[in-house]
């Protein structure tokens, strides 16, 4: 007899309860795996048919003190009937392995009354007595918070099968959140196979066995069970986070260099392209420090084979001297920035939108840059290939604008059909016509093409000095204006080609929100909720920052009020000194208002963590209140 | 045509070009500057070493020094203040058929670009780097440099520099990887080609330190040498750098140096009461990070894109 159908027969839990989504989050001390079980959780709903997004819970250390309200580590998991967009808002199900790191949950405002709180008992009994009494007073303060707190014998359990208690626990959690929503254990244990092969048989028996125990143990004690409608997975489907699915893009663009410095969230791009990028021939090139990373990528691509680099905000900022040289001198680059929290080394771990000016404006004097920026995990795939695409049609750098709320986000999204006509092309080493000059620009478009070493003819020096048509070195005005022109035009072609963006919801209304990045699912959401109450709420979101896309102004004189919904600062008026001519905007919302002249208003906020949808929801209602207002006080 | 391959050339591969197809704009360095020089050696060794101007990439930085590819006809790039050495190994990453010269001052190099200099070395990608030290920043008039003697006087340091000057060589020969190491001085033409024509057939990082006059701000400072050759200590040895006869005996002072010996090389370096010329260090495996670098060139679209799809397929699900 099959082992697990002994256990199944035992199960005498209540019915399993039909929910539409469900939020789950696993959080631990760092070094305990709750990443581990929270990623192979989200795979298996992924696998299930599930619609999924992830959010990585993540202290800024490698390993923080154990047991410490701020070092929680670990997922957040939403798991839906339908595709999911954003993280969402509160928690049904806490899984805590010890109760001292759920404090700054609580603290991110990702628990309310009625969340199911599955805590490791081990404190309580801990041998000192502080450490006990700091349990029972944490259990005592969630219950009066109105959470249904469960007392589970995580570690003792994992003890009567390992003494590596610290490395087995995870895989018991995954053993009892598979008993919960009544997930088929066969596949996981495929997975746990999968994951662990290369640490040996022992390693994986281990894992399966407490897996088995945590699954058994809840089919007995938990009387909660949970059934999420998947829907058959009908077309191929890929799921992974947002910095893998740039990584991939690259691949598919044909791209072979990619030239970095280490520097947190960008890092686990490279991570997984050092582990694939030789199958597709390419290099990750890990430089002495950022300026060398991005210079390197330059070399790269002015000798014919346009390359990549990826940073976060700091490394950026080392950057923008090079990428003046590259826009100057026309050199196709992709930059990638997966933004975390600013300025300065600001918060290294966490999501902000705050880089959007500075990759359209931190070069010396005018730097005309193309500046996109992806929305889902999805678009982290397939922009790369654009923006490859982009740098060598236009001749310069391309500015691809993730953040950290993409980059660990897992999400499924269709396979990629993969072309040959996404790879550069091969080197052209074809004689170069020497009547035609390196910057031959078509006067109209600004245009031209460019000779890459090897050609016979095409010999020129490129430089960072204003320069003519033969790149020489010119200081004449006009020549200078002209260079700056043809530069600039480039932006304004692009946007010709450009479409409107689509508008989700009613093309007219009461409020248009426009959003950029990754905070696309939330926004939609919020917009929704309120369209459901008959509100006239539409929303915008953009994939080119520079140039804007086409048709904006026309767009907001369809609306009475517009405002943006960002994760960057802004001032809120009413503060001290705050007023309307003082009053600092967010990113975007200072692009719009100069871009189209229309009274764009702003609602952002920094608190490190993707903004959930019930609180742009809670802000948009507020903004319909005053619009509805005002509009009776004009009658 | 039967029998003849789809690439066949009419043109022969090695096809001879003279000093003149490799010489660009008119340079507009000052007379009497130890750049014409280098310039002039650079140019000969193209001719002598069958390059070919399109196959050419002569990287820089900014300075004087830096204005060299504008004065070459083949491919250059002339770009940001210390930043030659990145963009050059950048070059040469993915373009193992390219010649890269990589041409940079002892304020370019040693000093905002000191960084990408010492890890260039450890890269020991094939790239011939000159540094042209000159002692001093010209085209920014007259500021100390990494190099300026102490004492010196400059815009800058109107008292005299503070500090001992950077050795580069000794610099140098203390990266790891580090794979050629030489110095010559631009009053000497056939010590100066010699030197360069060596450091471009080693294959790696070739490092060479030109001593050079700067007319305007630091004609001075080498003055002893130029007039009295028994300043200068030349090294000689047949792994060395190969010297006319009648040239070498112009040198009254002068050692026998084995250029595989790092310790000695290190000693001779740091010498202050001469300024040594010819080979101190030559290892030719050491690592080539180009080797690296380059691999996978020879993948086909057809196996890119597989590996792409093979890459996607362990996401599925």
């Amino acid at each position: 007899m099959h082992p697990t159908t002994k256990t199944r027969m035992k199960d005498s839990a209540r019915p399993a309860e039909r929910v539409e989504e469900h939020i789950i989050e696993i959080v631990s001390d760092s070094g305990e795996g709750a990443q581990t079980c929270g990623q192979m959780f989200a795979d298996l709903c992924v696998r299930n048919g599930n619609g999924v997004w992830t959010v990585e819970i993540i202290p800024a250390e490698i390993e923080p003190p154990r047991r410490s309200r701020a070092g929680a580590s670990g997922n957040r998991i939403r798991l839906g009937s339908k595709s999911v967009t954003n993280a969402g808002d509160f928690a049904d199900i806490v899984v805590a392995l010890n109760e001292q790191v759920l404090y700054s949950r609580i603290d991110a405002g990702a628990l309310r009354p009625g969340t199911l709180v599955l805590v490791d008992r081990c404190g309580g009994e801990h041998p000192d007595e502080n450490v006990a009494r700091h349990y029972r007073e944490a259990i005592r303060h969630f219950r009066a918070k109105g959470f249904i707190v469960i007392e589970v014998p995580i570690e003792e359990e994992c003890l009567k099968r390992t003494d590596e208690v610290r490395k087995g626990k995870n895989m018991w959690v995954l053993g009892m959140l598979c008993a919960i929503y009544a997930l088929d254990e066969t596949s996981v244990q495929e997975r746990i196979a999968t994951r662990f092969r290369k640490k040996g048989n022992d390693f994986v028996r281990r894992n399966m066995d407490l897996f088995e125990a945590g699954r058994e143990w809840a089919l007995e004690n938990i009387e909660y069970r949970f059934h999420v409608p998947a829907q058959n997975i009908t077309r191929p489907t890929v799921a992974m986070n947002g910095n893998q699915a740039l990584a991939l893009g690259i691949m598919a663009a044909g791209i072979e260099m990619c030239s970095m410095y280490p520097i947190t969230p960008a890092t686990s791009a490279s991570h997984f392209l050092a582990s694939a990028f030789a199958e597709t021939g390419g290099f990750v090139h890990q430089a002495e420090d950022e300026i060398a990373a991005v210079g390197f990528a330059i070399g790269c691509s002015y000798a014919g084979k346009t390359a990549v680099t990826i940073t976060s905000g700091p490394g950026f900022a080392l950057k923008t001297e090079f990428l003046g040289l590259a826009v100057m001198a026309e050199v196709p680059i992709v930059v990638v920035v997966v933004q975390r929290g600013g300025p300065s080394t600001g918060l290294p771990t966490k999501i902000e939108q705050g880089d959007l000016l500075a990759a359209l404006y931190s070069s010396p004097g005018d730097s005309p840059k193309i500046v996109m920026a992806p929305a889902t995990v999805e678009e982290c795939f397939h922009f790369m290939v654009t923006a490859r695409k982009l740098a060598e049609q236009f001749r310069g750098p391309v500015i691809v604008l993730s953040d950290a709320n993409l980059a660990t986000g897992q999400q499924p999204f269709p396979k990629p059909q993969v072309s040959q006509a996404w790879l550069a092309p091969p080197l052209d080493q074809s004689p170069w016509d020497p009547e035609l000059p390196p910057f031959a620009w078509d006067t109209k478009t600004g245009l031209s093409r460019r000779p890459i070493p090897g050609q016979r003819g095409g010999e020129y020096v490129l430089t960072g000095l204003s320069h003519d048509e033969q790149s020489h070195v010119a200081y004449e005005s006009a020549i200078n204006e002209r260079g700056m022109k043809m530069r600039s035009r480039k932006l304004a072609v692009l946007e010709g080609s450009l479409q409107p963006p689509k508008i989700h919801g009613d093309p007219e209304g009461d409020l248009l929100v426009v959003g950029w990045g990754s905070t696309l699912g939330a926004v939609e959401e919020a917009v929704d909720r309120l369209r459901a109450d008959g509100l006239l709420v539409s929303s915008i979101h953009l994939r080119f920052l520079s140039p804007l896309e086409p048709g904006l102004r026309e767009i907001f004189s369809r609306f009475q009020k517009v405002m943006t919904v960002e994760v960057n600062y802004s001032d809120d008026l009413g503060e001290p000194y705050v007023n309307a001519e003082s009053r600092r905007y967010s990113q975007l919302a200072q692009l719009l208002r100069a871009h189209t002249l229309v009274d764009v208003d702003c609602w952002s906020r920094i608190p490190g963590n993707p903004i959930p949808p019930g609180e742009i929801e809670r802000q948009l209602r507020n903004r319909m209140h005053v619009i509805r207002l005002e509009a009776r006080c004009k009658v | 045509m039967q029998g003849l391959k789809k690439e066949w050339e009419i043109e022969p591969k090695t096809r001879e070009c003279t000093i003149e197809d490799f010489k660009g704009a008119q340079p507009r360095w000052c007379p009497g500057c130890g750049d014409h020089a280098v310039l002039n050696a650079v140019q000969r060794l193209a001719r002598d070493k069958r390059l070919l101007p399109e196959k050419t990439v002569v990287v820089s930085g900014i300075g004087c020094a830096s204005r060299f590819p504008h004065y070459m006809r083949t491919y250059g790039f002339h770009g940001l203040h210390g930043r030659a050495f990145p963009v050059a190994c950048g070059v040469r990453s993915r373009r193992p058929d390219l010649h890269v010269f990589v041409v940079t001052g002892d304020g370019d190099c040693c000093a905002i670009g000191a960084g990408h200099w010492i890890h260039a070395i450890r890269y020991n990608m094939d790239l011939t780097v000159l540094l042209l030290d000159n002692n001093i920043y010209g085209l920014t008039k007259n500021q100390t440099s990494p190099t300026t003697r102490m004492g010196e006087r400059s815009n800058t340091h109107p008292l005299g520099a503070y500090l001992p000057p950077l050795n580069p060589l000794t610099v140098a020969l203390g990266v790891s990887n580090a794979s050629f190491v030489a110095q010559t001085v631009d009053w000497s033409p056939p010590h100066l080609y010699n030197t360069i024509r060596a450091a471009y057939e080693h294959a790696g990082t070739s490092f060479v330190r030109v001593l050079q006059r700067c007319p305007h701000f630091t004609s001075h400072v080498f003055e002893k040498a130029l007039n009295d050759l028994s300043h200068v200590l030349l090294m000689q040895h047949e792994r060395g750098i190969a010297l006319e006869l009648d040239v070498a005996r112009k040198f009254p002072n002068q050692v026998a140096h084995n250029p595989d010996n790092l310790d000695e090389a290190r000693s001779i370096a740091s010498r202050e009461d001469v300024y040594p010329i010819g080979l101190f260090y030559r290892n030719e495996n050491a690592v080539r990070y180009d080797e690296i670098t380059s691999r996978g060139l020879s993948k086909t679209q057809a196996e890119k894109l597989a590996a792409v799809q093979a890459a996607l397929e362990r996401f599925a699900i």
